[in-house]
């Protein structure tokens, strides 16, 4: 049985008066596909955000590998292995979308190799970036300013970003949001192949279908607390869940 | 002594605040750092200059100085400020530095750049009250700053523009769905900064009855610190940290002398930006300004 | 080459060096209002290092880089807490603190000004220029360069993929400062002597300018604006009288038409032929 990889211990987060996390515990194993989902505000994002340590919690505690990253600065948990995306895409407006694929490489210890030009003294990170590229398929808008991409492809370029951080787990807010059937068909399969790959998944998504042929387990939120979790066709079929989608339609 | 320097720090002060003042309202409106600001309350006191030697009264030297900014400052709005609105705020800002450029070559060019004096008659008598005696017209810079400062506090907290002015503060594009029109105001909140540098330069051409082209920057750019502590969207604020300052200011004058006035000033604004970033009567909270 | 054309090319060379600096904290998205005072500080220093401490100018100038980066380094701190409007407010009041400063330290003349420096050639200065001009166009090709845009872009989402942006921000601070202490040494040493006034905030509008206008993407730019300022009123003498409201002018047009000043990698890609894109 081996340990989680993401571990959260009765984690809350709060806004003022409002609990947007409550009493929260949850884990990803390794290697597993994991989604969030819940009605809108139930707090998945907020969820996120205290994982990459861009908030902070107010009681409670977040494990990576077993490691205390509770009150780590957001860099540090990234670099320790927890890399995300952003619900609204957070690209570099100036960047190409090669540049996005050299920068977020780690290698941060070794400052020579980074502060001379990369095309002669990094031929690690070249290589790293041309493999995650052909990976995506972005070959054909390489040298294109992330700007002018269209929407899926920034999506995809959201992601392969993260994935040149070298991340054990990614944490994808939404990554299929805003995109039709076709373009989100073509994100699974890299998904899959990542998971394959030995990367741990932890999704945020609302579209269902997705979820369902995705995930190995999935939490369900609600107003900050856990209401459910399990297989995809247990929640499929829990009322409780059912109830918390059906009564915000109400 | 003491009491002297105290009475002139007031008066320095006093024009502080004006401009302070002026700043504040396009940085709590808009957010941006309005550098012409500093170059208007120049132009403005040359204005009032030319207005008081040709022998008409102080009040019509006061509006002179406030009309002429206001417009000019109308100028930038529009040219300067407008087309860069969605840009980021350092490009606006630096759009102001480049009026203020001008503005200032424009002076030079047409009055020189030696100061120019006001004539003797003009300065007035001195009333003594025991050990301290106050200049007749520092008493008319600190009644006049108390005017216009009691018209501003009025004008945002009681009148519908000034409700307005405080919907953009807090919110731009709320306020633009409720029906306030941004360019409208933003237009106003120019023109009402300029009107206001434009009358502390006249009343500092009358405190040291002279007037250069290089007031703005010796004086002007110090009414930024003044705003920083005393808060930079607080009309108290800068009706505490302009005296506040002025008086920081002479005494160090008086008892460090002149060269180290700049350090005391400048410095007092960046700890103030450190530890209390929201001034010192901004309240709790965060550091950028909040309301009006 | 005429003395006199000679001082022109050796004040472009300054100004250059100048503008880098400015130009190498703009890159995080940081706006330096005040980095004369880092010009003074290295002005003062080499000074006195080459005139009482008798070191030779190369290590003098070396010497007062490396501390200024220090000092930079020192004052980059405190400058992360602060951001956009009111970072510019605080490297303005810090200018005019340093700048307030020379003015009362006697043992570099205070208000009188300091001098007995020997005179460089205008060789030398560019050399100095070439050299760091040369380093930052290594750097822009760079990773580290990268995570400066990042940092400039969006630095929340920089921070979020693990780039340390603090250390960035705080680098460039550094590099900065060294940049512009160099521009104060030669400056000291080309014009041999220097006072307070020299160092005001003009000074540092000057560096700001000249990389808005000449180009604020691109290291060259920043020579592009010394040029444009040290030499183009030398070539329209009539307007002698309204050059900085010129210079004024044509910075507010810039950021209206052309935000990213006169060079930029495009027009430097069509001018030079046929680079390679890796």
């Amino acid at each position: 049985m081996s340990k989680p990889l993401l571990q959260l211990s009765d984690v809350t987060k709060s806004f003022g008066g409002i609990k947007a996390l409550s009493g929260l515990s949850c884990e990803v194993r390794q290697g597993q596909i994991v989604g969030v989902i819940g009605p809108n505000g139930a707090g998945k994002t907020t969820l996120f955000n205290v994982i990459t340590g861009a908030y902070r919690a107010n009681s409670g505690h977040v494990y990576l590998d077993q490691q205390p990253i509770t009150h780590w600065r957001p860099y540090r948990i990234a670099r320790a292995g927890a890399v995300r995306t952003f619900q609204n895409i957070r690209l570099f407006s100036s960047m190409t979308v090669w540049e996005h694929l050299l920068v977020a490489q780690p290698g941060q210890g070794s400052l020579w190799r980074r502060a001379l030009p990369t095309n002669w003294a990094d031929g690690a990170a070249i290589a790293r970036a041309e493999e995650i590229l052909e990976f995506f398929g972005l070959e054909d808008v390489r040298h294109q300013s992330a700007r002018s991409l269209s929407y899926g492809t920034q999506r995809k370029l959201e992601m392969a970003r993260a994935i040149t951080a070298s991340p054990r787990m990614l944490l994808l807010d939404e990554p299929v949001a805003g995109m039709n059937h076709g373009e989100a068909e073509d994100i699974r399969p890299l998904m899959l192949r990542l998971r394959d790959g030995g990367l741990t998944i932890l999704l945020i998504e609302h579209d269902m279908s997705f979820v369902m042929n995705l995930c190995d387990y999935l939490y369900v939120l609600d107003f900050g607390v856990l209401i459910a979790k399990g297989l995809p066709g247990e929640i499929q079929a829990d009322p409780i869940v059912m109830d918390a989608y059906l009564g915000k339609e109400a | 002594m003491l009491l002297q320097q105290l009475v002139n720090g007031v008066t320095l002060g006093a024009v502080y605040t004006l401009l302070a003042l002026s700043f504040s309202i396009v940085m709590g409106i808009l957010g941006i750092l309005n550098l012409a600001i500093a170059e208007l309350f120049m132009i403005g006191g040359y204005l009032g200059f030319a207005v008081i030697t040709a022998n008409l009264p102080l009040p019509v030297a006061v509006a002179a100085g406030m009309a002429g900014a206001a417009a000019i400052s109308a100028i930038i709005e529009k040219i300067g400020y407008e087309p860069l609105r969605d840009a980021p705020l350092v490009t606006p800002m630096l759009s102001t530095l480049g009026f203020s450029i001008i503005l200032q070559n424009i002076a030079t060019n047409v009055w020189g750049s030696d100061p120019l004096q006001l004539p003797d008659e003009f300065l007035g008598g001195r009333i003594t009250f025991g050990s301290v005696s106050i200049g007749e017209l520092q008493l008319i810079v600190i009644g006049v700053t108390t005017a216009l400062v009691a018209m501003m506090a009025y004008i945002v907290q009681r009148t519908s523009m000034g409700r307005a002015l405080r919907a953009v503060a807090e919110n731009r594009d709320v306020a633009r769905l409720l029906g306030v029109s941004g360019s409208r105001i933003t237009l106003t909140a120019f023109m009402m900064s300029g009107a206001l540098a434009g009358a502390a330069g006249v009343l500092i051409a009358i405190h040291y009855a002279a007037i250069t082209p290089y007031v703005g920057v010796e004086i002007g750019l110090k009414a930024i610190a003044v705003m920083v502590i005393g808060g930079t969207s607080r009309i108290w604020g800068a009706l505490l940290a302009g005296p506040l300052i002025g008086i920081a200011e002479v005494l160090t004058v008086a008892y460090g002398g002149s060269q180290i006035r700049d350090f005391v000033v400048y410095g007092f604004m960046i700890v103030i930006l450190l530890f209390r970033p929201q001034g010192l009567l901004g309240g709790r909270g965060t550091d950028q300004g909040q309301r009006v | 080459m005429s003395t006199y054309t000679a001082s022109l090319l050796a004040d472009v060379g300054i100004l250059t060096l100048g503008a880098l600096s400015v130009y190498i904290i703009l890159a995080t998205g940081q706006l330096s209002l005040g980095n004369a005072g880092f010009m003074a500080i290295g002005a003062y220093l080499t000074s006195y290092l080459t005139v009482i401490a008798g070191v030779p100018l190369t290590s003098a100038l070396l010497i007062a880089a490396i501390l200024s980066g220090m000092i930079g380094v020192v004052i980059g701190f405190p400058a992360l807490r602060l951001k956009g409007i009111f970072l510019a407010m605080a490297t303005l009041g810090f200018g005019e603190m340093v700048r307030s400063l020379f003015l009362n330290l006697d043992i570099t003349g205070g208000a009188g000004g300091f001098h007995g420096m020997a005179h460089v050639s205008v060789t030398y200065v560019w050399i100095w220029v070439g050299l760091i001009l040369l380093l930052v166009w290594l750097m822009e090709s760079s990773r580290v360069w990268l995570e400066m845009r990042a940092v400039a872009d969006d630095e929340t989402a920089a921070n979020l993929i693990g780039l340390n942006t603090t250390m960035t921000k705080i680098g460039a601070f550094g590099m900065s400062a060294a940049v512009a202490a160099v521009s104060g040494g030669l400056f000291a040493h080309h014009h041999v002597y220097i006072e307070p006034g020299n160092f005001g905030f003009e000074r540092s509008i000057d560096f700001v300018l000249a990389v808005i206008l000449g180009g604020s993407t691109i290291g060259a730019g920043s020579l592009v604006g010394a040029a444009l300022l040290v030499l183009l009123p030398e070539q329209l003498r009539a307007l002698d009288d309204w050059r900085p409201a010129a210079f004024g002018a044509l910075l507010i047009l810039v950021l209206l038409i052309r935000r990213q000043g006169i060079l930029d990698r495009t027009l430097l890609r069509r001018i030079i032929p046929h680079k390679q894109t890796a």
